[in-house]
Formats: C-alpha cells, sequence, structure tokens
C-alpha cells in the first residue's frame, strides 16, 4: 500500500490545450536530491486553466477540510499570475490522473500543516509560468516583443501601443507557447492577493446547505451501507444470522467484511443501521480482552525507569549531573488516547465492476485513498479512480487510514455497477479510531543555587503512530515524531531552552490500541510536559515563570520573541483583575514559534477560562484572516484535549462510544481569543497545528497560580480543582 | 407513509414512522443540507425548525411530526442565503470545514426568533452545537451581528 513505487519523472513540464482554453502542468523533481541533479526547484502541481469567459480555474492537489488550504494556494498562484481574483475557481485533480501524469501535482497528502509551507514554490511557479506565458500569447499576436507588454487583474497591456487584451481571448494561443525556462517569483513584500485577509472561496455553499459533503453524495442507483467492526481491538467475527434481518425493509445484503466487520446494504442508510443493529453478531474477541486502561498505564510506567531507550536529544551528561549533589527536582505526567472526532463520520462510496473501481471520498491525501482502492478492488492501480470531496473535518483521522474505502470497495464487489455508499455511525467512528496516542513522562531536573537549571532529563514513555506504518521504526524502536518539538535545533521543531546537560529519550511501548496522527500530533504533549514542567522548575527556584524562560530562551529569540508579545499583550508584568490567574506556554512545532497565556479563574473547583492571548510566527502568512481561524480553533481543539479528551480502555476496547461520554468543548466554555500574528519572514511554518500543543500548558500553569495544584494526569477532567 | 410539510411544500413520504426525521429529510426528501454528526441529540448537526422551534432531527420519529407542523431545513431559511443570521455568516466568514454549520445556523435563526437581542449568557445557554473546527467565537459574534441587521430592519 505505496504510492512510491509510482513512478517519478526527473524533470516534466508538460502543457496541455483543453478544450478552448490554456491549461499548464508542471513538474520539478522532487526526486532530485536521490538522482544527484543540483536542479533545486521543488516540484510543481499546480493547474491553471483559463476559460475563454476569463473564469481562472485554480487545481488544488491538498484537501480542504476547513484549514482554508484550498483559499490559501489559490491566492499564491493567482498572485504570480497577475489575475482578477473575482474570477478564481478551484477544483480538485484526480489522483488517477495524477498517476496518468507522472504524478505531475506532486503530493496530494494534507496533514501536517504542510498544505502552504511545502507547495508554496510550486504553485507559485505554476501561477508565474502561466502569466508569463498568457503575456506571450499576446505579444505574438500584436508582433511586439513580450518584455513590452505587462499584465494585471487578468488584462495584457502593451504600454507603448495601447493595446488589451483579457486572458481569456489569449488563453487557447498561450496554451501553444513553450514553457519559460526562467520563472522569478515576486517577494512577499510585493503581494497584493497573497497575504491579505481575503474571504473563502468556499463559504457560500456551506452557509445554504449546498456544500457536498462524502455523506451526501447521492449517485444513481446507489446503494447504502453501515457496518460494524469488532468493538474489542484484534477481535474477530465469529459468526452472524442474515436471516433475522434479510426481511427488513430495503435490505439488500449482509456482507462480511474481511475477518473483522460485517455490513448490511440497503436502499437507504437508515434501513442499512436498523437492520445492523438488529443483527445477531457473535464475536470472537481474541487476545485483547484483559487490556484496560490500568493493564496500559502500568505497560508505560515501566518504560519510564526502563534501562533501554532512544536518544532523540543528548547534550553534555545529564545523567552524572543528576546523581550529583544537585537539587532535584522530579514530576511524572501522563496523557491519555483521544479520539479524532471529526464532524462528518467516515465514510466512502465506491462502484465497482470488474475492470473499473471508483471510490468518492472526503480525504487528506488521495492517493492513500487510490492506493487502497487498488488493493481492496485486487485491480491494477491505473483501473481505479478517486473522487475527491470536502472533508467535514480531517485532524489526521482521515491521510494514513483509509480502511472506510476498502470496506467501501469490498462491498461494492458485491453489487457489480452499483454505487455503494457506507457511512459509519459515531459508535464506529470512535470504536475504531486511529487514537492520538498514549504517552508518560518523567521528568528529572538539576537546580543550582541561583535557580539555573543544570541538568535536564525528560524520559518519554509510550506509544509510536509509525510503528504500525514503517518496517524501520519496528526494526529499531527509533520514531523520530515521537520528539515533535523537542530537537537539538533544525527547522521543523527546534527545543529552545539551552541547558548544558539535557538527556531527551523514549522507551516504546505499543498497546494493541492503533495509534494515529491526531491534529498538532506529539507536539501536544511533549508542550504540555515541557512547559508545565518548565513552570514547576520555575516556581522552585522561586522566579518568576516569564523571567525563568527569558534566561533559558537567551539563545532562541524567536521563540522568546513570540512568548514576549504574549505575555506583554496580556500584561504580564501588571496585575491581573479580581480572582484572575495567569500562565504562559510557548514551543516550536511544524516550523512555526508559537505562545499563549491564559487567564483562568477556578471558583468552588470550577474552571472557567476568561481569556487566551495567542502569538505565532509562521515565517509567511498567506491570508491572515485564515490564519486567525486556525489559532482560533486550536484552543477549541487543543482545549477540548486537555478539559475533556480521554478514550478510556475496558476490556480491550473503547468505552466513550458517542459525544455523551466524549465530551468536547461548546460555546458556553470557549474563551475570548486574541491572536497575534507575527510573521517574521524567511522561512515557511505551518499554523493548523502549531497553536494547539501551547494551549493546554498555559491554561494548567494559570490553574496552577489560581489553585497551587499541578494537574499532572490529563484530562483535567479527572482532577479535582476544590479545595 | 408520513405526511410532511417541508419548507412549505406537503409531501407524502413512503417510509417506515420510526425513521428519525433527519434520515427522512435526507434520504427521502433529497435535503443533505441537514447533517448527520451524533444520532442521540448531543451536537446539533441534525438541525431544523419545526413550528419555528430548533428541533434534532436524528432522534425524533418521523411519525412524532403532525402534517400541519412547518418543517424548515437549511435549504428553506431563505431563497437565496438571505436570512439575516446567513447573511451575518457571510460577512463574518464563519465556516471552517462547515459540517456543522447548517445546524448552527438553524438554532441561530431560531434564538433570535425567539430573543431578538441576545445576550452572551443567552447564546451560551441555547447555542450548544458542537463544532470541531472551533468556529464558536465567530458563531457568537455573527449571532449579534445577524440580531442588529435583522431588528434595524424591522424597525426600518
Ligand atoms: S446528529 Fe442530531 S444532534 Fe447530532
Ligand atoms: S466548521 Fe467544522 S465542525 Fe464546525
Amino acid at each position: 500500500m505505496t504510492v512510491a513505487t509510482l513512478s517519478r519523472r526527473k524533470f516534466l513540464i508538460g502543457t496541455a490545450a483543453t478544450a478552448g482554453g490554456l491549461s499548464l502542468g508542471f513538474h520539478v523533481p522532487f526526486a532530485a536530491q536521490a538522482e544527484g541533479s543540483s536542479a533545486v526547484l521543488p516540484e510543481i502541481n499546480a493547474w491553471v486553466l483559463i476559460r475563454p469567459d476569463d473564469t481562472v480555474v485554480i487545481r488544488i492537489a491538498r484537501s480542504e477540510m476547513g484549514q482554508g488550504t484550498l483559499t490559501g494556494l489559490a491566492q499564491l498562484v493567482a498572485e504570480e499570475l497577475e489575475c482578477d481574483w473575482s474570477k478564481v475557481t478551484t477544483e480538485y485533480p484526480t489522483p488517477g490522473d495524477s498517476l496518468r501524469r507522472n504524478r505531475i501535482w506532486g503530493s496530494f497528502s494534507t496533514g501536517g500543516s504542510r498544505g502552504i509551507r511545502e507547495s508554496h514554490q510550486y504553485v507559485r511557479e505554476g501561477g508565474a509560468a502561466a502569466r508569463q506565458m498568457l503575456i506571450s500569447a499576446a505579444a505574438d499576436l500584436w508582433e511586439v516583443p513580450a518584455d513590452e507588454c505587462s499584465a494585471a487583474n487578468s488584462v495584457i497591456t502593451h504600454a507603448s501601443s495601447g493595446r488589451t487584451v483579457t486572458y481569456g481571448a489569449v488563453a487557447s494561443l498561450a496554451a501553444q507557447m513553450p514553457m519559460p525556462t526562467n520563472i522569478a517569483l515576486k517577494a512577499p513584500r510585493e503581494w497584493k492577493i497573497a497575504g491579505k485577509p481575503l474571504p473563502r472561496l468556499d463559504t457560500r455553499d456551506k452557509l445554504i446547505g449546498k456544500q457536498i459533503y462524502g455523506v451526501d453524495l447521492t449517485l444513481p442507483g446507489m446503494l447504502n451501507a453501515s457496518i460494524r467492526a469488532c468493538p474489542v481491538f484484534g477481535g474477530k467475527v465469529a459468526s452472524f444470522d442474515a436471516t433475522a434481518v434479510s426481511g427488513m425493509p430495503g435490505v439488500r445484503k449482509v456482507v462480511q467484511v474481511d475477518d473483522t466487520a460485517v455490513a448490511v446494504v440497503a436502499d437507504t442508510w437508515w434501513q442499512a443501521h436498523s437492520a445492523l443493529n438488529a443483527l445477531p453478531i457473535v464475536w470472537d474477541e481474541g487476545p485483547n480482552t484483559n487490556v484496560t486502561s490500568e493493564t496500559i498505564a502500568e505497560m508505560l510506567r515501566e518504560g519510564l525507569d526502563a534501562e533501554d531507550a532512544v536518544v532523540g536529544t543528548a547534550i553534555g551528561n545529564a545523567r552524572a549531573a543528576l546523581d550529583g549533589d544537585a537539587r532535584v527536582v522530579t514530576a511524572t505526567y501522563s496523557f491519555p488516547y483521544q479520539a479524532h472526532a471529526t464532524m462528518e463520520p467516515m465514510n466512502a462510496t465506491a462502484r465497482y465492476t470488474t475492470d473499473k473501481c471508483e471510490v468518492w471520498v472526503p480525504t487528506q491525501n488521495g492517493e492513500m485513498s487510490l492506493a487502497a482502492a487498488a488493493e481492496a478492488s485486487g485491480l491494477q492501480i491505473e483501473q481505479c479512480e478517486v473522487y475527491k470531496l470536502h472533508l467535514g473535518g480531517g485532524f489526521g483521522r482521515r491521510g494514513n487510514y483509509q480502511e472506510y474505502v476498502r470496506q467501501a470497495v469490498k462491498l461494492a464487489k458485491e453489487f457489480p455497477g452499483t454505487p455503494v455508499k457506507l457511512i459509519w455511525s459515531r459508535e464506529e467512528d470512535m470504536l475504531h479510531g486511529a487514537y492520538h496516542p498514549v504517552t508518560q513522562c518523567r521528568f528529572r531536573a538539576a537546580l543550582d543555587a541561583g535557580g539555573n537549571v543544570t541538568a535536564f532529563h525528560m524520559r518519554i514513555s509510550g506509544q509510536s503512530i509509525l510503528w504500525p506504518l514503517r518496517a524501520e521504526v519496528r526494526e529499531t524502536g527509533r520514531d523520530p515524531v515521537v520528539f515533535q518539538g523537542l530537537s537539538d535545533g533544525g527547522t521543523e521543531g527546534a527545543f529552545g531552552y539551552t541547558i548544558p546537560n539535557l538527556l531527551i529519550d523514549h522507551a516504546m511501548r505499543n498497546p494493541p490500541v492503533p495509534p494515529g496522527f491526531w491534529r498538532g500530533v506529539n507536539l501536544n504533549q511533549n508542550a504540555l510536559y515541557v512547559e508545565c514542567f518548565i513552570d514547576e522548575l520555575a516556581h522552585e527556584a522561586g522566579i518568576d515563570p516569564l523571567e525563568f524562560r527569558r534566561k533559558l530562551l537567551g539563545d532562541h529569540s524567536k521563540h522568546l520573541a513570540v512568548l514576549e508579545a504574549v505575555a506583554e499583550r496580556v500584561g504580564w508584568e501588571k496585575p491581573a483583575g479580581d480572582g484572575i490567574h495567569r500562565g504562559l506556554a510557548q514551543i516550536m512545532g511544524f516550523g512555526s514559534y508559537v505562545a499563549a497565556a491564559a487567564e483562568v479563574s477556578v471558583t468552588d473547583g470550577q474552571l472557567k477560562i476568561h481569556r487566551i492571548v495567542a502569538a505565532t510566527d509562521p515565517g509567511h502568512i498567506v491570508n491572515p484572516a485564515q490564519a486567525e481561524r486556525q489559532v482560533e480553533g486550536s484552543f477549541v481543539y487543543g482545549l477540548s484535549a486537555c478539559l475533556y479528551g480521554e478514550c478510556t480502555i475496558n476490556g480491550g476496547r473503547v468505552e466513550q462510544e458517542n459525544f455523551d461520554t466524549y465530551e468536547v468543548m461548546r460555546m458556553d466554555q470557549m474563551p475570548a481569543v486574541e491572536t497575534i500574528l507575527m510573521p517574521s519572514g524567511n522561512f515557511w511554518g505551518g499554523v493548523g497545528e502549531p497553536t494547539i500543543a501551547v494551549a493546554g500548558p498555559a491554561v494548567l500553569n494559570a490553574v496552577f497560580a489560581a489553585t497551587g495544584k499541578r494537574i499532572r494526569q490529563l484530562p483535567v477532567k479527572n482532577n479535582s480543582l476544590g479545595a | 407513509m408520513a405526511r410532511l410539510t417541508i419548507n412549505g411544500e406537503t409531501r407524502d413520504i413512503e417510509v417506515d414512522p420510526e425513521t428519525p426525521l433527519l434520515w427522512v429529510l435526507r434520504e427521502q426528501a433529497g435535503l443533505t443540507g441537514t447533517k448527520f454528526g451524533c444520532g442521540i441529540a448531543q451536537c446539533g448537526a441534525c438541525t431544523v425548525h419545526i413550528d419555528g422551534v430548533a428541533t434534532r432531527s436524528c432522534a425524533l420519529p418521523v411519525s412524532a411530526v403532525e402534517p400541519g407542523q412547518q418543517i424548515v431545513t437549511i435549504e428553506g431559511l431563505s431563497e437565496d442565503g438571505s436570512h439575516p443570521v446567513q447573511q451575518a455568516w457571510l460577512a463574518l466568514d464563519v465556516p471552517q470545514c462547515g459540517y456543522c454549520q447548517a445546524g448552527m445556523i438553524m438554532a441561530a435563526a431560531a434564538l433570535i426568533n425567539s430573543t431578538p437581542s441576545p445576550s452572551d449568557d443567552d447564546i451560551s445557554a441555547e447555542i450548544t452545537n458542537i463544532c470541531r473546527c472551533g468556529t464558536y467565537n465567530r458563531v457568537r459574534a455573527a449571532i449579534k451581528l445577524a440580531a442588529e441587521t435583522a431588528s434595524a430592519s424591522q424597525k426600518g
């Protein structure tokens, strides 16, 4: 199930004229390094199509799941294209077309806050090249040199003669033009469309019920399915009695899917689901029925002291320094399993014939969906196609894990030629997640008489997201993703504190609960652990938490700058209001620097979060309005996780099946959020995820200021905040 | 068989009377703007108006709806997205993924209908829909904006 085997041509630039319009495709090598080429251009995945009526269609390979990437990427293309923004629309290319055209659009993967930061270069080049070709076409038409012509707002002008022509009028001619070899990009300070807080392109349909999500898709003759897999991880279907439900209204077939699941296919989803609820199923629950949250916690506790651990970051000799006569502070934290709980449940629609398999699916990675379709259908990948739909939330759940696609295809195989739409119930979604992994963390740190941290050992024990996905991780026990935000330097997530003896290591422990990438991934708990413990050290040293961090962040000016910004805005040096207490946190992750300050009160054990100030430095910002929304949304996701998020395990299965027991933050708990965007230029960081990580620790440090209580076992709801 | 008045149109629909209204709207009436999120009246994605009252349609058997009762879905809230709540949502560009937004808009429209100038506490108490993308603060601001424009147009 890999797409890496698809051929990647070293350097391909393709142009194709389509019915009366211009379409440009570019591909510059992803594989350049591997092939020893000195070419530094990244692969290009943008596709510009201009209709005779001047409509500009910008093709976007990444997926829109609410984060605004569709609008942001279109802004980048449009900026270089010099087109009329009011005429821009977007569409998704298909993964099958990408395959046929040598992965011309590059990666479809949408996760890790990479949508913009990893494609800004090639989508801008796509826009710039298209502009140059349109200008060349007009110049040819007028028989003047191209460099006497300029383009703005979808109009090309020849200055000296005063002639003008619109993009639409020369589009088909432009499609015949040679691809420019010399593509110059604007400096961000020259941007007119990018960098501006433009409204999203996809809002209107969402206000009138017209946006079609995967669950809404209707195809002629389509059947509907509901599915149930063994709720115990590792369990299987023993038997089921299809005759008990085969006479129920609308039921077409009861189908076992693989070893693990049973589905009912019916005319409507409600009929399918009702029959599934009535279907007697006997499970073979397998080897994990004795697994509970407590047995998992015990397994991880053992890892906290284990001799054997993989070192992430090591500077000096922390163990020796801690064994000396310094004053040692210790603390142990833990972070539970959490479900993504996207508002749109998992779903996919498939149509299978003996020589073709088509899938319609909300997916964060169309190429993964395509590979899953090929695998499940048994057809060649070239015989399969995936049509992407907007996602009703993704948060990492719809990327690497495509089991709903495989299931839908297997159901469709039972009805050749007839589309089958599979929708998971919320219960299925909660019981079969790709859960935020479980970890524990033990700190030991040494403080000298002056309150300096002389040694710091952070031991993480727990689950690896990459372990099920990558053979080399299973062989070595080393999962680099575990150390997000804790790296010794680098551009992705450098640890900001300078400590002479520093050791960060990981004892991998993998319980039988499937882990997954979950918005913010391991940065979430790493930031929570580190930032709460730094607060503990500041308290032990008797130093103000801001001052304490300033001393340690001296070598990392960008980490410090976002922290100073939130401290200043929240009024750290001034007294807070009556009963209000403050906390701070900072981290670097997904290539960006983020910090938060929280103001909370705790009255009769009840926590209220009044105000959050958040600062982010992602280098460049393509749409400040969308960046602000991502930061605000981060607090809903991050604080939901911190306050409530927990899947407990009992009998080898998740106990929470729906939103009645899996609580999430709602309107009444939402604090005011003030966002400070402070892009410092010269690098491209992500926006969708990093801020989640500082939400929890800022609030927990404020809770300590309010109550003197350290919350070390998450979520907060399991702790008493009362006197 | 159920006789329902949906967005002003009375229809006879062949369906098991126990079927939740949500699924009748989505699968028999073809109105997929109303969303499925939980099925147990927890998330509000399925909110519609029944005689003007915001109602979670996923846990309401269709047999409980009288033929004369007016069911309004997101598709019927206005002809063209011109309802003050939709306009306020557009002005503040509220949706992220958008999946929860039809339910949010229907809940908000019912709120400003019954409480023309809702306070922050009214909004917190009445809008209990779940949004996982985190649009809450913009939803709150848009409700206030919609309430202002609705009352201004009534006065005018
Ligand atoms: S789907 Fe009805 S409240 Fe969630
Ligand atoms: S906008 Fe995505 S769930 Fe609310």
